[in-house]
């Protein structure tokens, strides 16, 4: 079974203070551990792909209806309160392993060394029936 | 790549099993014979259909693998090691095998044992599934990863520690046993209906390849039938296979939707393969222990002699169905026979044999129970109360085909204008 695990953030209810006013050796053991978890994952056979995501501020919103040219907007939205930092595919054997590995990426740590305890939303990713219908 | 069913990769797949098992036995080392083999067959799948087939395909691999093998050895300066391993894990009765490239009527045996263990009960199931689709069935690792959908580097990560595995659990390659054979036949046979499983489904990714692993599936338990012809759950297993491989081209619309049972077109389904199924199961029934996947295969075979669906014998499903639940603990069998229960005796006798059976703990929560309520609410002619649950379990599942078909169910039921196709 495959799940997606997605890294939210949110500036209003983090409890711990934006990235980039951490120290660099903070900074350095968050990205360590963080690319440690990847190694394991990948070591077990479960790590489908992984992926960190660019700032929502220089993200783009394309619409379109068909014809015409599409349009473009800047950002989602400038005071965006939450936002996707990255996701994880991982290929484990039980629901429960899946949230097991969530609770390891939610634990990486941040000033001080203490685990940040992120919310690390879990969605299976949608496969094919099991049984007959 | 070359054409997966082609002559060349079909003579590959049933020669990988005997050419692992002779270098295994020769070396005693599993994991490096299976790394030799690889690269053997990788070899002769680039050489062959350009310079055509050796006179002796299996011997050819064999001098390929070994010399493969023995490079190896040199390089790592182990030989020496590696004969003690030989002479303590080979007893000494054993240790006169046939020298590597003669032709021996053994590589039937090694498949069986190799399927074994690959089939080794310290695995989980997706990395026993990765082995044995690679070291008895010939798939490159690649092929492998393409078929379940996951980068080739965690395919590799996989089997290799699954090698490893089989390798610390200390197991000589050799047929376990009187003691430990009903136990690893067990799990051989769960690993081969998983792998069938994996392959029967539609509409996600590429098809093709995962009818690939169907196809696999039943290759590799015809040659466990051909060594255990007398095993009548062996025989169940395979008429089980072939009996519901033969609706698969009936059972996706041309959008990868699914198509229930009762609305398939049944020219669609494979005759030859459904008379090949009741001939095993018929003669399986009657001359072994009956276990479930003789009676799974019994329940295919009766929905595959229908002409159509109205022409089901449900009584002898429903007949079926008690006997798989006295024989299998599982609810899905269960729910399943409520369905039988409606079809027979209507749908308030299925309701209520419904509200016993969603009591069962391991069901609660469960969509398929949303799908059965809602489907005999259909049958019920309670239209509205049909729909929301269609619709309640369309958002449950995780499944995308099903989602689907669900909403689609649910949205013929809401609005008139849509017809059944």
């Amino acid at each position: 079974m495959k799940y997606m695990l997605l890294m939210q953030f949110s500036a209003a209810t983090a409890g711990f203070p934006a990235i980039d006013t951490w120290t660099p050796e903070v900074i350095r053991a968050h990205i360590g551990f963080m690319q440690d978890t990847n190694a394991k994952l990948s070591a077990a056979g479960e790590l489908v792909d992984a992926q960190g995501l660019a700032m929502p501020d220089s993200a783009k919103i394309v619409r379109s209806h068909g014809g015409g040219a599409p349009v473009v907007t800047e950002g989602p939205f400038p005071e965006t309160k939450e936002w996707l930092a990255g996701w994880w595919i991982v290929d484990c054997e039980t629901p429960g392993r899946a949230l097991e590995i969530a609770a390891a990426i939610s634990a990486a740590p941040g000033p001080g060394g203490t685990p940040l305890g992120m919310p690390v939303e879990v969605r299976q990713v949608m496969s094919a029936p099991t049984e007959e219908l | 790549m070359t054409d997966p069913g082609g002559p060349v990769e079909d003579l590959l797949r049933a020669l990988a099993p005997q050419v692992v098992g002779v270098l295994t036995r020769r070396f005693g080392d599993f994991a490096a014979a299976e790394d030799a083999v690889q690269e053997a067959l990788l070899a002769a799948a680039v050489q062959w259909p350009e310079e055509g087939v050796p006179a002796n395909p299996r011997g050819w691999l064999i001098q390929v693998a070994r010399r493969r093998m023995t490079e190896e050895v040199r390089s790592e300066q182990a030989r020496r090691l590696r004969e003690d391993r030989v002479a303590r894990q080979v007893p000494a009765d054993r240790r006169a095998a046939p020298a590597a490239d003669t032709e021996d009527a053994t590589g039937r045996d090694d498949t069986l044992t190799l399927l074994f263990l690959c089939c080794h009960p310290a695995l989980s199931p997706a990395s026993a599934l990765a082995l044995t689709l690679r070291s008895v069935g010939g798939l490159s690792t690649a092929e492998n990863a393409r078929a379940f959908m996951v980068p080739e580097a965690t395919m590799g990560q996989r089997i290799s520690r699954a090698k490893q595995r089989v390798k610390s659990s200390g197991v000589p390659f050799r047929m376990p046993d009187r003691g430990g054979w009903a136990e690893r036949l067990d799990a051989v046979l769960h690993v081969l209906y998983l792998i069938f499983n994996e392959g029967y489904v539609a509409g996600v990714g590429d098809d093709l390849q995962r009818v690939e692993l169907s196809r696999e599936a039943i290759r590799l338990t015809r040659a466990v039938h051909a060594a255990l012809p007398q095993d009548s759950e062996v025989t169940g297993l395979l008429a089980l296979m072939l009996l519901t491989h033969a609706r698969s081209a009936a059972r996706t619309g041309p959008g990868g939707e699914l198509i229930p049972l009762a609305e398939q077109d049944r020219r669609r389904w494979d005759a030859g393969a459904i008379a090949e199924g009741i001939a095993l199961i018929t003669a399986a029934l009657p001359a072994g222990p009956v276990g479930p996947y003789q009676v799974q295969a019994a329940i295919a075979a009766v929905h595959d002699e229908a002409a159509t669906a109205e022409e089901t014998d449900w009584p002898q499903i429903l007949a079926l169905y008690g006997v798989l639940e006295r024989i299998s603990e599982n609810p899905v069998v269960a729910l399943n026979r409520v369905v039988a229960t409606a079809m027979v005796h209507g749908p308030q006798a299925g309701l209520a044999a419904l509200d016993a059976v969603g009591a069962d703990p391991r069901l609660t929560g469960h969509h398929r129970v949303t799908v059965v309520r809602a489907h005999l609410s259909e049958m019920a002619g309670d239209r509205g109360a049909a729909a929301a649950l269609f619709r309640a379990a369309s958002r449950a599942t995780a499944s995308l085909p099903e989602r689907h078909h669900l909403a689609i169910r649910a949205a013929r039921l809401t609005d008139p204008g849509v017809q059944p196709d």
